[in-house]
């Protein structure tokens, strides 16, 4: 029974978003359905904050490896607590939102975690020149056509491509590197993208088949029927 | 002798008055829930000309032989509107006025209507149809396994790695870890993750190994707990069993890559499993995995990250590979005969390009009438517009 009512429902919410695509008055179950999903997932963030705590104040307790780590995560999630559920420093008091200009929580958000996510996103440059510099080693001839598509398209991207090639007539303009660039993004590169596409959409429908009919069960903790 | 109000009539020849919109027609939108109505005219003459005094136009409603009341304003030029604010049973009557600097002049005539609902959105028929093509095909294929015929399925590398990358974790004595995407439970890229989890666990459980599951989502947590814990009760482990393993960390996107950054860091995983929805992370989290030094298997159905996971993985699985990956993994004949009827839509999808690029290639060159129209047909049979 503990399997069979998840795919019973599995079964029914699957089947109507489904017929709902087709069927205008169905279209509100579809909504209804998205708004148990909404519901479900705010009262399964407890059990996520919960376990967040529980981890972190064992291996504080216990003083386990880099428990210090642990100790600033505990602090971090008790201050911006505080400061949304008292509305710590708020200029407009405690009827005003906590996200008001000012209030304590809006600063956490401004001054820390708003520096702390551009700094991780930061990292993102140095790691796509890590991974261009071995990605785009000629080491077989697929490489290196990859290789060239990608000089091209950097060259086509900056305006030394455009002096490069821009003695060029216009009867050869096709062959000017900012022209050379958009054709590699919009010809293989669009073709090959609409090929993946494809096959992702494809994958979908008999993924979700699977799902519906409950053939696939193992994401219900399940082997396969 | 009657008294002139004269400031009232200078006032009154002041107004710039224009000439009202005609033919202003109601109808019921198709393929609906009864939920909108279409309205068109034709505007004002004084905004069909050069340097017209139509500045805009508004948009009044009648509801139940109730009071006007506008619903809309509108630029100079409009022509058209769609009213989504009314309820099927009711009477509704619509006039339009189109509105100069100083003055508005209503339609002449009202327009009424009553939206109605339709059973099937006939627009989609298509769509419908190629569905249950494809539905069917899939459908048919899983039955043809289940009555035992063999099915080919063709090799995917990154599948076959799975094994060896779960045994070198094994004989390194270290951890594997598995990131399920970033996204929630109704992402269907989060479940093909899970999936692939319970045949991952199963080996896992098989080997006596430490799998780490730090997760963005706490239904994901819940989710995959679950999965990992009857993986190890079908191997018969269950004491072996931990909670700790699946940990939920924090919804925000870039804390939660700080966070498995510094698991990757401290813990070296052997094996690194990126399966699922990612975004900007995906290389972040691929490139420290593989300045750890770990075996990297990744899938995801988001194309723009693919190049990501190719560049810094030793394995990518390739949009539809990540969802044919617990069918293949899991070997079972019906699990199997679901991904053979993707060829049929994959057959579908080759022909129709076929003929696609040929009828679009000899129309534009020769410039051929009927040719064209098939073009026309073909991509109105795949349009969901």
């Amino acid at each position: 029974m503990k399997r069979r009512i998840p795919l019973i429902i599995t079964f029914l919410i699957g089947t109507i978003l489904i017929f709902s695509f087709f069927i205008p008055p169905m279209k509100n179950l579809e909504q209804t359905s998205t708004l148990f999903f909404d519901v479900i997932a705010v009262f399964a963030f407890f059990l996520g904050g919960g376990n967040l705590l529980r981890v972190h104040i064992n291996k504080l307790r216990r003083r386990r490896k880099d428990w210090g780590f642990s100790s600033v995560t505990l602090i971090g999630f008790f201050v911006t607590l505080a400061a949304g559920l008292f509305k710590i420093a708020n200029p407009g008091g405690i009827a005003a939102s906590p996200t008001t200009e000012g209030a304590l929580l809006q600063e956490i958000f401004t001054y820390v975690l708003v520096p702390l996510q551009s700094t991780m996103y930061a990292l993102l440059a140095f790691f796509v020149a890590s991974a261009s510099y071995r990605a785009f080693r000629a080491k077989n001839r697929e490489a290196t056509i990859l290789l060239l598509a990608a000089f091209v398209i950097l060259l086509g991207r900056t305006p030394f491509g455009m002096m490069l090639t821009s003695w060029m007539p216009d009867s050869l303009s096709v062959f000017q590197v900012p022209n050379l660039a958009i054709w590699v993004m919009n010809s293989p590169n669009l073709a090959g993208q609409r090929a993946i596409m494809i096959g992702i959409g494809l994958g979908v429908i008999s993924m979700s088949l699977r799902l519906i009919l409950g053939i696939e069960r193992t994401y219900l903790g399940e082997e396969g029927a | 002798m009657t008294d002139f109000d004269t400031t009232k009539i200078a006032s009154d020849l002041e107004k710039v008055v224009v000439a009202p919109v005609s033919s202003l027609i109601a109808s019921d939108h198709k393929y609906d829930n009864g939920e909108s109505i279409d309205l068109l005219w034709v505007p004002s003459i004084d905004d069909r000309l050069v340097n017209g005094k139509v500045i805009g136009y508004k948009v009044y409603r009648i509801e139940d032989g109730g009071e006007p009341q506008m619903i809309a304003e509108l630029a100079s030029g409009s022509n058209a509107y769609n009213d989504q604010s009314v309820e099927r049973g009711k009477l509704y009557s619509y006039f339009v006025s189109a509105l100069s600097s100083s003055a508005e002049t209503p339609s002449t005539k009202t327009a009424s209507i009553e939206p109605q609902k339709e059973w099937l959105n006939f627009k989609l028929i298509n769509v419908l149809i190629i569905a249950l093509v494809l539905g069917g095909a899939v459908i048919y294929f899983i039955e043809t396994a289940r009555r035992g015929k063999k099915l080919f399925v063709r090799k995917i590398a990154g599948l076959e790695a799975v094994d060896d990358a779960i045994g070198r974790a094994t004989e390194m004595g270290r951890p594997i870890l598995f990131i399920p995407g970033i996204l929630d439970m109704d992402d269907v890229q989060t479940l093909a993750a899970l999936t692939i989890l319970g045949r991952v666990a199963r080996m896992i459980a098989d080997y006596d190994t430490k799998i780490f599951m730090p997760v963005s989502r706490s239904l994901v947590m819940t989710a995959a707990r679950e999965t990992i814990k009857a993986s190890y009760q079908a191997a018969g482990r269950p004491d072996a069993y931990s909670d700790d393993a699946v940990t939920y960390v924090t919804d925000e996107q870039f804390g939660y890559v700080a966070a498995v950054d510094g698991i990757m860091v401290r813990e070296k995983p052997a094996t690194c499993f990126l399966l699922g929805a990612f975004f900007a992370e995906s290389l972040i989290l691929a490139e420290t995995g593989n300045s750890v030094g770990a075996i990297q298997i990744a899938g995801t159905a988001r194309p723009a990250q693919l190049p990501f996971f190719i560049a810094a993985c030793d394995f990518t699985l390739i949009g539809e590979e990540l969802f044919a990956a617990s069918a293949y993994l899991s070997d079972e004949p019906k699990q199997l005969g679901s991904l053979k009827g993707q060829d049929v839509g994959k057959a579908i999808a080759m022909i129709a390009i076929l003929i696609g690029v040929l009828t679009v290639t000899i129309g534009e060159v020769w410039n051929v009438g009927w040719i064209q129209s098939i073009t026309t047909k073909l991509m109105e049979m795949f349009s969901t517009k």
